[in-house]
């Protein structure tokens, strides 16, 4: 059965104000309602003001899109009453958005690129913020923070071209990073983009799941209607059309109330707000470099392996560090370190790339580049870099590191009684090689990396202990 | 003409509550009142061109908000910085 | 600044929801006048009810442009004025706080529904007023109580903190005795405001010149038709003849659109309060229900204690005109018909400088007197084209029937809010010799 997938995703841009107010959209570590005015909590006789900057961001987004900027855009009032919306309509855009017809290329199941296309680009605001009071199922009212009322937010609607839940992601992460890309969008935002899906099988009829608000939410949630779904046409029943929500803490969705799905909306054009007729300003917008042009340059220029290209260029602020490091003269070397070592590495912390100093990561890489340390010595100075980091100190820099962890790749001579001591430890494997099992040998450089502590170069101390045990016939 | 059935629609769309002893009153005036609309249906559709401004739009900068407190004084109820609402369903 | 109040005293024709006696003082072009404000004009720290039970115990936070702009320039405010529930109704008997009386005939309505601001300027209670006409909610008071007032053009002046009814027809305008003072206080109150979109910067620069030579004036015979009392038309005749006498002329002319204009207008303004009114949930501001109860039985609740009928009846009026199947029928076809209004006034103004009729179709009516909606509705008849058009009109009054004020409408082109003052000046100047 195929499964077809359409998304409408919600993105909260990162305009210094609200949409239709001067109040800042820094709210995130703040009290509740203490980003608020007149306008954003819906005093009577307020009037929107639109935000330049987020017709700018919204320009932005439309054309890295591909997208057809509409020769005459208009706000419209979507009315319907909640306690999170203060003026008891939400400005939207219904009839004449800002940009229609677009597209953005993924990778398909396949490993090929796919071209989803983009339905339409509009400009909306975010509600306020609810909290229920009382236990989970039984409410017994609900707190409401404006702090959120007013944030603009595009809102992205894609045709039904996506054929599973692990497309799904990846469209939603390919357009995360096109849109940190384009300076308009903070991933890292908790609640700062918010998806809702529809979800049918072949000629089945369309499920909406809404209310999904995190990036693995979108997988779990689309994987878990699917089953669903089959479910219900497996027991040879016909699945319904209707509007569910997607339950995050339980990894479920389940059927909205009837009163939601007959929603009418009264949409008409918004009588306070002028007109927005901007194609020409689209037209002069310069976009930066987007994620696939940066992914053919790191491969052309710094002759970077294309899944490392990938991988560096799917984050901003990772491919930024890696044009940081790479400085240190070995692109290739700097690649393979950003990309494997030190993304698992800040990972694991839930560290910000942008924490990562990246003078001592240059530093690191050109101890690396002129074998001064080895491998896992420099796994060892880069933890310790970043444990120092994410502790909020000043970190050590590696070549201090390297001497107080005593890990400096020391000339063959110094590891002279280290040879000894293993070569008279080990007596049987000693004997063994000796008899012609070369795999012996990788047991006595096992003992005398451990008694290095990794400082020195395996390939080393294997020529060392040949040499040591008068070598092999065998092995050579 | 809209029926009884019609008006309370409209007035559970629009939240407003009408008794029944008042909806038959409702629909009759609103019915007068839609039947002097119908002259609307003798309008050609698209006639002249809509003018005016377009691009009204201000400057992404920082005015102050409101200090909570004034925030807070306006509802009769508020609690640890949020308002009160009553309760919406899950 | 903290208004000081209330101010209790003689208030006969109740023209006033709240007194107060602010009096900021300093120096300004309104030095030492006392101004009342309608209360749909949003004051920091005067209650600002609307007339309506929904917004008791609501002050605003922050003043309305216009407001700012009088205290900078001296005014002090003497009260917040009576009004037709968030201006619904042309008579200011739909008010939580009971009906005003017409000085004029405290039997009488004032007109409205700035009918508080009109009768405080009659009775001489202030010098001048602020109101906001939506429909004529200007013109029809000051026409009833026989004084002078006018509805800027459209975006002349700033609507920042007048309590929304009807977004795209409304303008605050000023009220008083005669045409120099309406001219003043728009000087002032027409001062740019970015804050208001739809407003643009262009300074109101007073031209009282009393000159009619040459002027051509467009008399439609619509405005002198059926449901027009012919009394009322003949007085406003004879105030057109006077304009000729000093030199300007008449032109006939016709207004199709004229037809269609009050059925446009009031699915228009239906539709846009039907959406402005569902702020009041009793969260923010004013007074909620039990926040136990379910969302929406609450809302119910607070809208039902809040509202009076005339506000549910627009209400719900608007929702049906905005309502799936029901939008093409009425909303869309209110606006291509405002289009055809526009149109209409355009093609009389490339032969006239300006439109001249009666403002009202009749004198003022006795409280209690109407009844039934659309009767009311009807009465709008001659002052909503100007609202749809957005064009500058003001009522200047003319004479009287049954001892009972006239007001003649004279509408200008898109803008030319001076042009129109200045013929009403002329009048009153021809009249008053």
């Amino acid at each position: 059965m195929t499964v077809i997938i359409g998304l409408e995703i919600h993105c909260q841009l990162t305009t210094r104000t609200k949409l239709f107010c001067g109040c800042s959209t820094d709210y995130r570590n703040d009290p509740p309602n203490t980003h608020t005015c007149p306008i954003c909590l819906g005093l009577p006789g307020t009037l929107p003001c639109l935000n330049r900057k987020a017709v700018e961001y919204a320009l932005r987004v439309a054309k890295a899109l591909n997208c057809t900027v509409l020769e005459e855009a208009e706000f419209a009032r979507k009315n319907y009453f909640y306690p999170d919306l203060p003026k008891g309509f939400q400005i939207t855009m219904y009839d004449r958005p800002l940009a229609v017809d677009g597209h953005l290329e993924i990778e398909a199941d396949n490993g090929t690129e796919k071209r989803i296309r983009i339905t339409r680009v509009h400009m909306e605001e975010d509600p306020g913020r609810l909290v229920h009071v009382g236990s989970g199922d039984r409410p017994r009212y609900s707190l409401v923070d404006y702090n959120r009322s007013g944030i603009p937010l595009i809102e992205i609607v894609t045709d039904p071209d996506l054929r599973s839940p692990k497309e799904a992601r990846r469209f939603i992460n390919t357009l995360r990073t096109t849109l940190e890309y384009l300076g308009v969008f903070d991933g890292d935002r908790e609640g700062g983009l918010r998806v809702d899906a529809n979800i049918s099988m072949e000629r089945g009829s369309r499920v909406e799941v809404k209310n999904i608000s995190s990036y693995k939410g979108v997988e779990k949630a689309l994987t878990f209607e699917i089953t669903r779904q089959r479910n219900v046409i497996r027991r040879g029943l016909s699945v319904e059309r209707e509007t569910r929500h997607f339950l995050e803490a339980r990894g479920v969705t389940t059927s909205a109330r009837s009163k939601e799905e007959e929603h009418d909306y009264r949409y008409f054009p918004e009588p306070d707000l002028r007109p927005l007729r901007v194609r020409e300003w689209c037209d002069a917008i310069v976009l930066p470099e987007l994620p696939a042009a940066r992914r053919v340059r790191f491969a052309d220029s710094f002759g970077v392996s294309p899944s490392h290209a990938r991988t560096l260029c799917g984050d901003l602020k990772l491919a930024d560090f890696f044009e940081e490091v790479v400085v240190c003269g070995d692109p290739i070397l700097a690649a393979t370190w950003v990309a494997d070592t030190l993304l698992g590495e800040v990972y694991y912390r839930d560290m910000e790339i942008a924490r990562v100093p990246a003078g001592h990561f240059v530093e690191l890489l050109r101890l690396l580049k002129k074998k001064e340390i080895t491998d896992k010595g420099g796994v060892e100075v880069l933890r310790a870099i970043l444990d120092q980091s994410a502790r909020g100190e000043v970190p050590e820099t590696p070549a201090t590191i390297v001497a107080r962890l005593n890990l400096g790749k020391a000339a063959g001579d110094a590891f002279g009684p280290v040879i000894r001591e293993v070569v008279e430890s080990c007596p049987a494997a000693v004997q063994d090689f000796r008899n012609g099992k070369p795999e012996a040998l990788n047991y006595l450089v096992g003992q005398a990396m451990k008694r290095t502590r990794g400082r020195a170069d395996p390939k080393e101390l294997a020529r060392m202990i040949r040499e040591a045990i008068g070598g092999s016939g065998v092995t050579g | 003409m809209v029926s009884p059935d019609d008006v309370e629609k409209i007035a559970n769309l629009a939240d407003i509550r009408l008794s029944g002893d008042r909806l038959g009153e409702f629909t009759r005036e609103f019915n007068a009142i839609l039947e002097y609309f119908d002259i609307l249906d003798t309008v050609a559709e698209e006639a002249g061109e809509k003018r005016g401004e377009f691009n009204i739009m201000r400057e992404d900068e920082v005015t102050p908000s409101l200090p909570q407190g004034e925030v807070l004084a306006l509802p009769r109820d508020s609690e640890e910085g949020f308002i009160r609402a009553p309760r919406v369903m899950e | 600044m903290k208004a000081q109040g209330p101010v209790t005293g003689e208030d006969p024709f109740n023209a006033f929801i709240t007194r107060c006696e602010w009096k900021p003082g300093g120096k300004g072009m309104l030095a030492g006048i006392m101004v009342a404000v309608k209360d749909n004009i949003s004051t920091r720290g005067i209650p600002t009810s609307c007339g309506s039970r929904i917004l008791e115990g609501y002050t605003p936070p922050y003043n309305a442009h216009v407001v700012d702009l009088i205290l900078r320039e001296g005014a002090g405010i003497a009260g917040k004025t009576n009004m037709d529930e968030f201006g619904m109704g042309s008579s200011t008997e739909n008010s939580a706080f009971g009906p005003t009386k017409n000085p004029a005939d405290p039997s009488r309505v004032p007109g409205g529904s700035s009918g508080g601001s009109a009768a405080a300027v009659a009775a001489g209670m202030v010098p001048m007023a602020l109101g906001s006409d939506t429909g004529g909610s200007i013109r029809c008071p000051a026409a009833f109580c026989g004084i002078v007032g006018l509805k800027p053009s459209y975006g002349r002046v700033s609507r920042y903190g007048l309590v929304a009814y009807a977004n795209s027809l409304e303008q605050i305008g000023p009220l008083a005795r005669t045409v120099r003072e309406v001219s003043l206080l728009m000087e002032v109150i027409s001062r740019y405001d970015p804050r208001d979109s739809t407003m643009g910067d262009r300074p109101f620069t007073p031209r009282l010149t009393g000159e009619v030579k040459g002027l051509r004036i467009g008399a439609p015979a619509e405005f002198f038709g059926a449901g027009v009392d012919p009394a009322v038309g003949e007085s406003v005749r004879e105030a057109i003849g006077l304009l000729e006498q000093s030199g300007a002329c008449v032109v006939p002319c016709s207004m199709p659109s004229m037809a269609y204009a009050l059925a446009a207008y009031y699915v228009t303004c239906t539709s846009e309060a039907s959406s402005n009114l569902a702020r009041f949930d009793g969260v923010r501001y004013g007074t909620p229900d039990d926040i136990r109860k379910p969302w929406h039985d609450a809302f119910r609740e607070v809208r039902a204690k809040g509202f009076g009928e005339e506000v549910r009846r627009r209400i719900l009026l608007g929702t049906f005109a905005l309502s799936a199947g029901y939008y093409g029928k009425y909303y869309a076809k209110a606006q291509a018909a405002r289009r055809n209004v526009s149109a209409d006034f355009a093609r009389i103004f490339r032969d006239v400088d300006v439109i001249a009729g009666p403002t009202m179709p009749t004198v003022a009516f006795r409280i209690g007197e109407k009844t039934d909606p659309l009767s009311m509705y009807l009465s709008d008849i001659l002052t909503v084209p100007a609202n749809l058009a957005g064009i500058p009109a003001v009522s200047v009054p003319c004479g009287k029937v049954n001892g009972l004020p006239v007001g003649l409408q004279i509408m200008g082109k898109p803008l030319e809010d001076e042009r129109v003052l200045d013929v009403a000046y002329a009048y009153e100047q021809g009249a008053g010799r």
